[in-house]
Formats: structure tokens, sequence, C-alpha cells
């Protein structure tokens, strides 16, 4: 199930260069080649952090996000652009909960696919247990 | 050899419905093939000149007569009679019809196979040593480490768009057989005061920027392995290239900030992956390292083999390799006959294989990136026996490592990427060295070739490498010599301007006869290649 997809009529998120000069904004949006342990020392004040895929192909954000709860952010962090029903399993597993698909997502495809594996093979940043874990206790 | 519990099994029966779900879609007009490219790519499914061609995952080579005879049986129900052993040690079938893509991926998954991540900028199959298990040079069997890595690295969810392909081979055996720093990540098991570890190189390949992979480091001991292993693909994944497909690859970045920065990078990452505690217990390699115990060798086997029948003493001396059990050997099956498609083999002929496995091999069978297929543990009493039915079947050549014994990729005859034919090319030079005494007489020669820069044939790594290109419009193949993708990892050099077709055998037959001419005792074409170098050959090859 997802989470919440992207609320009309709220804020911006400013870039990460705008974000990094003025400090009261709580909602900031990262590009693929921004460097996402730019923003560690601020997660306490932020709300909201998007970080884009221009491209599905582009997988940088993935990495981006698991940093990002790696190093404890619990605020929101969403999908924003080229983001396919393929890939939000894998974008929930780097910690992602929400989207906002330029597409529009059919729901019920989004459910099955969030609902296809029951078992994964290895730790990410959701609270999924690695089946080695299952196997050894 | 690894078996599935009820976890692995229920991963590979989800996805196979997932991509029964994915085709239904794509059938109904739902969506379309620029939707579907992907989703299919995930799965090796390739829309190729002519047909949707399908790779399946062998990984790590390793097979049981089982899985192979469903291999036949694929062959045989789903394409047109004969599968491609490729030189990932996978088998690719070229003539597969969409709408009935699910129900073999289904009757796959009954007997432990798939073909996720056979394709796409994903992690791909893991390959290894052919020969372990059974070879006398190996620490250890290296497959347990393969297996967790292919447990790691499947539906990775951070790594599953990566710039580009990423390909890792395990070994454990001081000779390379796998072609081990031509990967992205290649990696060496060594024991360090007893304790099995890994060596990492990293950022090697071939295509248009071939590379040898450096070493990043020396050692991790297992209780890091998957973490270092995930610094190293966070590393690349971050800041590898995405603004050029032809520069997106590891080796690029490793060799734009140098192997010491990248090296600077993953330490840097892994001091802060190692925390997440994403490292299974050492229990889970023991569980695992459980399935590749040898199997229960006869103690007090004779040595002796009964050489009398001329043609079997050729191929016991030619493809059958020493084992490190007394009484054992290893037998290499050679898919390239004289005039034949390198690695291709009928249903019939797979059928064959998987009996002798079953019948003399302890049910195991291996698939060389040579594209060659290995029987590992044969007794040395029965080997005329199997000689026999191999002979039987067309399946008994005598060619392993010789001119003949040729890589190829399947070339414009099959691919939509390639720019030249490569498989007549290779019918042609084998037809040309056909005569065996002349193929022994120039010795272990390394022959590859690819129809196009991505370098699927591996000829920079041949000793003799042939490149197929497009000249305006007209097939042109140039020559490389000098690569080895073995332990003495080298990449060839081209010698000149291309050739054409019939052009190309003359000039592989005329550095074939300069060697000859050149040779000190005991040098294999390589080896006397460096110690003269290209000017000798490149007066012989233009005149």
């Amino acid at each position: 199930m997802v989470e919440h997809l992207h609320a009309e009529g709220e804020e911006p998120a400013v870039t990460l260069d705008a974000f990094l000069d003025q400090s009261n904004a709580t909602a900031v949006r990262l590009e693929p080649d921004d460097d996402a342990r730019a923003l560690i020392p601020h997660l306490d004040r932020l709300a909201l952090i998007e970080i884009a895929f221009p491209k599905y192909r582009d997988g940088r954000g993935y990495s981006s996000a698991r940093i990002l709860r790696e190093a404890g952010y619990t605020g929101e962090l969403r999908a924003q652009g080229d983001v396919l029903v393929d890939q939000i399993a894998f974008m929930k597993r780097c910690g992602f909960d929400s989207f906002s698909p330029e597409a529009p997502l059919n729901q019920a495809d989004v459910e099955a696919a969030l609902s296809r594996y029951d078992h994964v093979y290895q730790g990410a940043a959701d609270a999924a247990v690695p089946v080695w874990k299952l196997r050894h206790g | 050899m690894y078996k599935y519990d009820n976890y692995d099994q229920a991963i590979v029966d989800a996805r196979v419905e997932e991509f029964r779900d994915q085709v239904k879609r794509r059938l109904a007009g739902e969506i379309t093939e620029d939707q579907f490219k992907p989703l299919r790519l995930m799965n090796g499914l390739y829309l190729q000149l002519h047909a949707y061609m399908l790779r399946v995952a062998i990984p790590y080579g390793t097979l049981d007569s089982r899985q192979m005879r469903m291999l036949a049986h694929i062959a045989r129900k789903y394409d047109r009679d004969y599968g491609h052993f490729t030189t990932r040690q996978n088998i690719q079938y070229n003539w597969i019809k969409l709408e009935e893509c699910a129900d073999l991926l289904a009757e796959l998954a009954t007997i432990e196979m798939h073909a996720i991540q056979t394709s796409g900028n994903c992690i791909r199959n893991i390959s290894s040593d052919q020969y372990a298990g059974a070879a006398a040079d190996e620490v250890a069997d290296p497959r347990p480490w393969a297996e967790l890595l292919r447990q790691w690295s499947t539906f990775h969810p951070e790594f599953s768009y990566l710039p580009r392909k990423f390909k890792i081979a395990v070994i454990a055996a001081d000779e390379d057989r796998a072609a081990m720093r031509l990967h992205d990540i290649g990696i060496h098991l060594v024991n360090r005061d007893g304790k099995l570890g890994a060596a990492f190189y990293v950022g090697g390949g071939m295509g248009r920027t071939p590379m040898i992979a450096p070493l990043i480091k020396d050692y991790v001991p297992i209780e890091d392995f998957l973490s270092y292993s995930e610094a190293c693909l966070r590393v690349y994944n971050r800041y590898g290239r995405r603004d050029n497909i032809y520069k997106a690859r590891i080796k690029i970045l490793v060799h734009e900030i140098g192997a010491d920065e990248y090296r600077r990078q993953v330490e840097e990452e892994f001091a802060h992956v190692k925390t997440l505690g994403i490292d299974p217990p050492a229990a889970e390699l023991e569980r695992i390292a459980a399935y590749f115990s040898p199997p229960p060798f006869e103690s007090g086997l004779s040595d002796d083999v009964d050489r009398s029948d001329p043609d079997f003493a050729v191929w016991l001396d030619q493809n059958v390799k020493p084992h490190k059990q007394a009484g054992y050997a290893i037998v290499n099956i050679s898919l390239k006959p004289i005039g034949g498609i390198p690695g291709d083999a009928s249903s019939a002929q797979i059928d064959v294989m998987a009996d002798l496995a079953e019948k003399y091999s302890f049910d195991e069978l291996r698939v060389t990136h040579a594209q060659n297929i290995v029987l590992p543990h044969v007794a040395k009493r029965d080997l005329y026996a199997v000689w026999q039915a191999l002979n039987a079947a067309d399946l008994a050549n005598a060619n392993l490592d010789l001119i003949s014994d040729i890589i190829a990729c399947p070339g414009l005859d099959y691919c939509s990427l390639a720019n030249a034919r490569s498989i007549p090319i290779a019918q042609k030079i084998a037809t040309r060295f056909a005569d065996a005494e002349r193929q022994r007489d120039l010795g272990e020669l390394k022959l590859k070739i690819s129809g196009c820069i991505n370098a699927c044939g591996h000829h920079h790594a041949g000793h003799i490498g042939i490149l197929g290109v497009d000249r305006k419009g007209v097939e042109n193949y140039q020559l490389t010599l000098g690569g080895s993708g073995a332990e003495d990892v080298s990449i060839g050099k081209i010698t000149g301007p291309g050739f054409d077709e019939d052009g190309i055998v003359d000039a592989v037959e005329r550095a074939t006869e300069k060697y000859k001419e050149l040779r000190e005792p005991g040098e294999r074409f390589v080896d006397t290649y460096r110690r003269v170098g290209m000017e000798p050959f490149k007066e012989a090859i233009y005149g």
C-alpha cells in the first residue's frame, strides 16, 4: 500500500544549494547528482525530502534514500518523477514512503507489485527481514 | 550442488507470476513495447533481429542432470531444438514466443532455475571456475561465496538501476579459468593464517574500452564480504557515469578517479555500511558450503587408462584434465565441432550430456566461459565409456584450447547490436584448420571473435582476437594479437587495417605460420608474440 501520493498545494521543496544557504526551509529536493550526505547535519528540521527521478533508469536516488534513512532521517521521503509501478517495491525498500509519479499509476497494479514477494534476500532501509536471518534465527 | 529451500523457491515462483502478469498486460495492449522493455529486460528477454531471445541463468555455471534435461526439454518444446551456451556460463534460446515465456519460466522454476537478472543494468549471473571442487590448485570451492553473492544481489533494491550492467566472477585457484580480472568485480579467494578471505579486483572489463581490474583490497574476511561488496557497488551507483552509455561501466569510474581514490571512497563507505548489519553470520556460508561438499569419491582407484584406441588417446590428451582426487579426471566436452556454431548444442546432445553426468560424474555438469561443458568428476576407469558415448553424439571433438575451440558471439546472424557476422568467420577458420594434427602442432591458441565493439566474444582476451566492424556498409574484420583472459591477463593489440571475410581467415593463417617459424621450444603462440612483439607478425600478415 502506498502511504500517500503527493499532496497538491504544499510549499515547494527548495534545491539543495538553496537549502544549505537559507536555513528555515523544511522541505528540500535532491537531484540525482546531489550528495545526500550534505543534508545529514540538518535532518532534524526537515519534514520532507523529495528525490528526483528524471529518468527511471537513473538509480542514484535509491542510494540517496538509503543514505538518508541510514543517517536516521524519519520524515517524509518522496520519489518524484519517472516513477514506474515496477520500481515502487525497490523504492520502498530503500526508504521512500511517498511517491509523486509524473504519469499516474494504477493503484491496483501498485498494490499487486508491493505484495508480490513475501521474502527478501538482503537487508535494506525497510523492516523486511532477510531470509538469512529467518534461516538462522 | 546448492538446493533451494522454501525461501529460495518462493522468491523464484513469485518472479514467474510477476512476469506472467507483465506479459499478460503487454499482450492485452495495456502497456506499450516501450513500457514493457524495462520489465522484460529485468528478466533476460531480449528482442533480437528475428525473434525474442531468452537468457536463462546458470549460477556459476553449475548444473545437475535434472536441470540439464530441462534445458533440452525447453529447447525442444519452446525453441528450435537447440540451445546456445554463452560466455557468461548461461544458456540462450533464440526463438522464443512471448506468449509462451511465462510457462517456460514456470517449468524452469520446478528445477530451481530462472532468468532473473540475466539482462538489465543490474548485477548479473555470478560466474566462476568451471573446475571448482575438482581442481588441484584451488584453496577452496569458490561456489559457496558465489551463491552468497547470488542471493545478496537478487532483487537488490538499491542496485537494480545501476549506470550499466555489472558482472562478478569468483575464483579460488592459481590458474584463472574465469577471466576474473576482466569483470566489473573479480574476486580471488585467498588463505591468510588459515582463514579464507576475498581479494577484490574492481574495474575490469572488455567492451570498447578494455581494462584489467586493479587490486582494490587484498583481503576481505567472510564477516565483511557482503558489506564490502555493497560499499563497492554504492560508490559505483552514486558516481558511475550516466551521461554516456559507453562510459558507464565501473571500469571507467575506476580509471578516471584512479584505483587509489576509488579504494579510499570504498573504504569510507565500508566503514559506514559495516555498521548496518547486512552481513549474514558465518553459519550462512557454512549452510551453503555444505551443499558443495565433495561427492563420495571412491578411494584406491587406479590412475591407469587404456590408451589403445588412438582416437580416444588423442581426446584424452587434449580434453581431459587432472583432478585433485586420485583415480578421477575432469572431462571437457567441446561444443566446437569443425564447421559448427560455437556453443550450440541440440536437445539430443544436451540429454546425452545429462545422462553422462548422472551416470559418471556424480550428477554434475559445468558450463565454461569458453562455451564448452565440463563433467567435473569422472573416474578414470569410466573415461573410455564416456568418450564412446560422446563420440556417438558428435561431442568428442578433441580440440580444447586449440585454434578451433573458438569463442564467438552470436553476431549479426542474431544480435540486433552486431555490426558483422561472427559465426561464419568461426566456421571458416575452424574449417581452414580442420586438420587435427595441424591444430595440435599449433598448441594452445585461444581465438575469440566479436561481431561488434561490445566484445561479447571476448576478442580483447584472445591470443588471436577478431573484431567485426561495419565499414561503409560492408563487414570488415580487425585482427588483434596478444590478449589473454587467464592469470597472465592482457589486452590484445590491433595488427593494422582490417580484412574482408576471406581475408581475415588468410591473415589468421599467416600469423600462425609466422609463429611456427619463430617459436622456441615450449612456447605457445602468445608467448612467442610477447617475446618478439608485433612487428614480425605484421610483416607476415600484411607482406
